[in-house]
């Protein structure tokens, strides 16, 4: 059964960038399913922006790997999700189409940077949508907009196609309304592909199982402490809570290397970043130059007038943290933190089987918030670890903190996706019930 | 301690616009921000996270190229199959 | 005041696709921006994919060096901003390069065998070509068809001590690396260099934009001079980076920031990185020029001055042994005086030559039955039509064609009978013994001849024939 979708949203929460209003699609195991993609994964003839003026008008010549395999499995393709500016941000305002709301409460922020593609989902505008998660972009606007997310294993899903943030960090992942359709959708598009020479063949085909008897469940102290809003580890608590009425068992354990986390995570990313978003000079694609000027001067303005605040402020932190007599102090540092954090997960997973704790340390904020950078970096303290480790983790709803949706974090072992797929499922199979 | 003159330093460095009322709530802003990468000088040990795998290849087999219509439809402007780019002077 | 030499050599891989990507890399010739693809134009979400046989090359080439190979190198991103470099960044590999700690062997200017140092070799991609629209246009025009080409940077230490060792070194670097088959000398802008140079005691200057191994010698050598005159006057050598402009065979001061570059090198979080340095053992090395030397010295019994130039190109060291079967030392000494200044001349490839018509034609010369003189015009007739893309006649048909074979008999002793019969006043002062009587009369006889005589068998001949009273 092959076909064309029509697709007319109400977009009131300005989830979308990109609509496609006559989706077709082929046969396959998503036939006639509308799936919304975030906006910095390359769909041959539909505009990419990453939410960014540099990119307006940037139709690509090819499908990322994900949206051939999307294509493949019968998935209409119904548009091109909102999200921060290059993925830099925390609650999709950075946004050069104008922030996301969440469907929660339109006066608070979807989270980010996959906002729109979790604001979708949660409008019910799309079953299941591609999100991309470099410190906990999937996971954070899953957990502010009470849906599910999961953010792979590094090396899982191909980033072939995915427009470049931090490289050595981010996963395209699933994100839908329920355990299930993650599961689903995660199998679509976690195939070997050869053009992501970080990737492995370790292609995912799993029906979740709620039997989660005897299972190892950790849980470290540092996703409880201080800068965590109590009513969310309450929450967070009742979930593991849960869990052990399920038969798992909880352990103790540690992460020392968390106070360095965010830290190493901010410098890794930017530096990483100013090298990826240096190519936009409006030469080969993008809003043109102005070839009257000369060179350094065009490059400069084009910069200015088309990257938003947040993205020159993060290409200038890389900059720094890379150059000449700083690498030393910020680069390579952050490369010893993020070795440590690994050890100490590869230590923590000897004990259990899986880390549960809270996705973020409160619900999601207000438009406008959090208008200092650096408060808002601190909200990433508890996505970050796992996208510095290259572990698998997702966030599921467990409860409301004054009407707004809370995430329960469900972190496993290198490849082990399906046990914290497993673990999200058995819970949300019980509270449903 | 940054300055508003390393501000303006480190946007040159990286090549990027920046317009003058913004420079002193981006020095601000550094600071606050260095200020917690400190954290980093407490951090013990040495090494990057190891290698994992090691020696992907490609073999050397020609694939087809895009044709020049599409390696220059996205452009700006072009001039006889060339891509036009501001002279570096 | 010595002179100290220190080179970066880029070579680009003659593998058949680029470093990153399947474009191939025969674009030459081609319209621009017509072998690109997402990877090597940097589209966004593109992601490299590691050439095997670039890297087999960059080992090969290592082992040819004597070099160590690290137990783990890998790629970095070296970030700077130009237009030719579509994603910003050259991948490229800063701390860790494929292989180091090198050698390889040249003659010093007293003929002497030398080994230059060889610090490093790493592999790179180059960047797209940038045309400068002519009339002081404000613009650029970028094809990215270069983009993405495998380059194999090679560094040495500041060994060399003249502009002519230089030349020697990189000479000999070809060779080698035309040997190892991984680079082809005739593919234009396929190697480049920058050259480090400095007097004793003075400051460095990089002379960059050296795009011709000919052109190194030329550059150095204007730099010498440059910077003596400079110290001359009293005045100091700069450290500072020039340019070398080829058509005027001077450098200038490039005037840029260039020393003020911060790469801000970072590895290549795309790209694994290679663990190759076991693979070493298993490379085969084909017999390299300075073996092949001996070799050809110690088999064909040929001078060192032939077996040097023989095996100065592999293209031209294969056709000799082909064509030696017929006699060694007369095929050594026909190919590479005769026939290399013919092909020089013409600015022909060896590669245009039929080898069995030169074997055809060492025959006739071997069984004397044409001269040396003649040989030389029928080669020169045969390459003539190689060049013009016609058939190559065998040599045996234009000595037909031409009257060509070797005077003997009754015709000769006609000629030298007109000769000196012709020529009383020569004769007359060879009697007296003037020398020179006699070369004369024998050139009068090889003109009649058209060369068909052998002209010392002819002074012999002419001088009895004269002494016996012929006259």
């Amino acid at each position: 059964m092959a076909g064309t979708l029509d697709f007319s949203p109400d977009d009131r929460y300005n989830a979308f960038i990109t609509t496609c209003r006559q989706a077709t699609f082929s046969e396959g195991t998503l036939a006639g399913t509308a799936v919304a993609v975030k906006d910095n994964i390359s769909t041959a003839r539909i505009q990419t922006t990453c939410g960014s003026k540099i990119l307006e008008g940037y139709v690509p010549p090819y499908d990322a790997h994900v949206v051939e395999l999307l294509r493949q499995a019968g998935a209409a393709i119904v548009g091109k999700t909102n999200m921060d500016e290059f993925g830099m941000g925390t609650t999709t305002e950075t946004s050069a189409f104008g922030p996301t709301r969440n469907p929660a409460d339109p006066e608070r922020v979807p989270g980010g940077s996959s906002g729109g593609s979790a604001a979708a989902v949660a409008a019910g505008l799309v079953p299941m949508a591609l999100g991309t998660d470099t410190g906990g972009s999937i996971r954070c606007p899953a957990a502010f907009c009470g849906i599910v997310g999961l953010k792979p294993t590094y090396g899982r899903v191909s980033r072939y196609g995915l427009i470049a943030y931090a490289n050595s960090l981010e996963q395209i992942g699933p994100m839908a309304r329920t355990v299930e359709d993650v599961s689903r959708l995660m199998s679509v598009i976690a195939k070997y592909d050869p053009r992501d020479s970080t990737m492995l063949d370790r292609p995912y085909d799993h029906r979740p199982s709620a039997d989660i008897k005897g299972l190892r469940v950790g849980i470290p102290e540092e996703y409880f402490g201080e800068g965590v809003d109590p009513r969310v580890a309450e929450s967070v608590r009742d979930a593991i809570g849960v869990l052990e009425g399920l038969g798992a068992e909880t352990v103790p354990v540690s992460i020392p290397g968390m106070q360095h986390a965010l830290a190493a995570y901010y410098v890794i990313c930017t530096s990483e970043a100013s090298s990826n978003l240096a190519r936009f000079d409006g030469v080969r694609y993008g809003p043109a130059v102005d070839t009257r000027k000369t060179w350094h001067e065009a490059y400069q303005d084009l910069r200015l007038e088309l990257f938003g605040a947040e993205v020159r402020r993060r290409i200038m932190l890389g900059t720094f943290a890379l150059s000449a007599g700083y690498a030393g102090r910020y680069y390579a540092k952050a490369q010893v933190a993020r070795r440590n954090i690994k050890e100490d997960f590869e230590r923590a997973f000897c004990d259990a089987d899986v880390i549960a704790g809270p996705t973020m340390p409160t619900t999601a904020f207000r438009l406008g918030e959090k208008s200092d950078p650096l408060s808002m970096y601190l909200s990433d303290i508890l996505t970050v670890p796992a996208n510095l480790a290259g572990i698998p983790a997702i966030s599921v709803p467990c409860g409301r903190v004054d009407g707004l949706p809370v995430g329960l974090q469900i972190m496993g072992r290198q490849f082990e996706d399906e046990r914290v797929v497993d673990a999200a499922f058995a819970y949300e199979q019980e509270v449903r019930a | 301690m940054i300055t508003e003159s390393d501000i303006e330093h480190i946007a040159e460095l990286a090549d990027i616009g920046i317009s003058k009322d913004e420079v002193p709530e981006f020095t601000t802003q550094f600071n606050a921000i260095l200020d917690y990468f400190e954290v980093l000088d407490t951090v013990v040990g040495e090494g990057a996270p190891a290698a994992g795998i090691t020696n992907i290849f490609r073999d050397d087999e020609p694939r087809p190229c895009l044709s020049q219509e599409e390696t220059l439809a996205n452009a700006g402007s072009t001039e006889d199959g060339f891509i036009k780019a501001p002279r570096v002077m | 005041m010595k002179t100290i030499v220190g080179l970066e050599i880029h070579v680009q891989l003659s593998t058949a696709t680029k470093l990153f990507c399947g474009c191939s890399t025969d674009y030459r010739d081609d319209e621009p921006n017509t072998h690109c693809c997402p990877v090597c134009l940097g589209l966004p979400g593109a992601l490299p994919r590691l050439n095997r046989k670039a890297v087999e090359y960059g080992l090969k080439v290592a082992k040819a060096l004597d070099m160590r190979v690290p137990e783990e190198s890998e790629f970095a991103r070296k970030n700077y901003f130009y237009p030719d470099l579509p994603k910003a960044y050259q991948i490229t590999q800063y701390d860790k390069p494929l292989a180091v700690e090198g050698t390889v062997e040249i003659e010093d200017d007293e003929g002497h065998e030398k080994l230059i140092r060889i610090t490093r070799v790493h592999l790179e991609e180059d960047p797209g070509r940038l045309v400068h629209v002519a009339g002081g246009s404000k613009y650029s025009l970028v094809d990215y068809n270069r983009s993405g080409i495998p380059l194999l940077e090679i560094v040495t230490e500041p060994d060399m001590r003249s502009p002519q060792e230089a030349r020697r070194f990189l000479n000999r670097l070809r060779t080698i690396l035309e040997y190892l088959g991984v680079f082809d000398g005739e593919r234009e802008g396929g190697l480049r260099v920058d050259a480090n140079i400095s007097l004793e005691g003075s400051e460095r200057v990089e002379v960059k934009n050296i795009s011709s191994y000919k052109g190194v010698e030329k550059a150095l050598t204007f730099e010498v001079t440059r910077q003596k005159n400079l110290l001359r006057r009293g005045q100091k050598v700069t450290r500072e980076t020039r340019h070398f402009m080829e058509g005027r065979g001077i450098t200038t001061s490039s005037r840029s920031k260039e020393e003020e570059h911060d790469y801000r090198y970072f590895p290549e979080p795309d790209l694994r990185p290679l663990r190759v340095a076991d693979r070493v053992a298993a490379i085969d090395l084909p017999e390299l020029p300075t073996a092949r030397k001996n070799r050809f010295m110690k088999q064909y019994g040929i001078s060192l001055n032939h077996a040097r130039t023989l095996t100065g190109d592999p293209k031209l060291a294969d056709f000799y042994e082909t064509v030696a079967h017929v006699d060694p030392v007369l095929a050594a000494t026909w190919v590479a005086d005769t026939l290399l200044g013919e092909l020089n001349y013409r600015d022909m490839s060896i590669a245009a030559v039929p080898a069995d018509r030169i074997a055809e034609l060492l025959a006739l010369l071997r069984t004397e039955t044409i001269t040396d003189t003649a040989g030389v015009q029928i080669l020169r007739e045969m390459l003539d039509a190689c060049a013009a893309g016609k058939p190559c006649e065998p040599p045996a048909v234009i000595v037909e064609r031409e009257g060509l074979a070797r005077a003997t008999g009754d015709e000769f002793t006609q000629v030298v009978e007109k000769v000196v019969a012709a020529n009383p006043q020569a004769v007359e002062d060879y009697r007296a013994g003037k020398k020179g009587a006699l070369n004369f009369l024998v050139g009068q006889v090889m003109k009649e001849t058209r060369g068909r005589a052998d002209p010392r068998e002819l002074g012999k001949i002419v001088s009895g024939y004269i002494d016996t009273g012929g006259v």
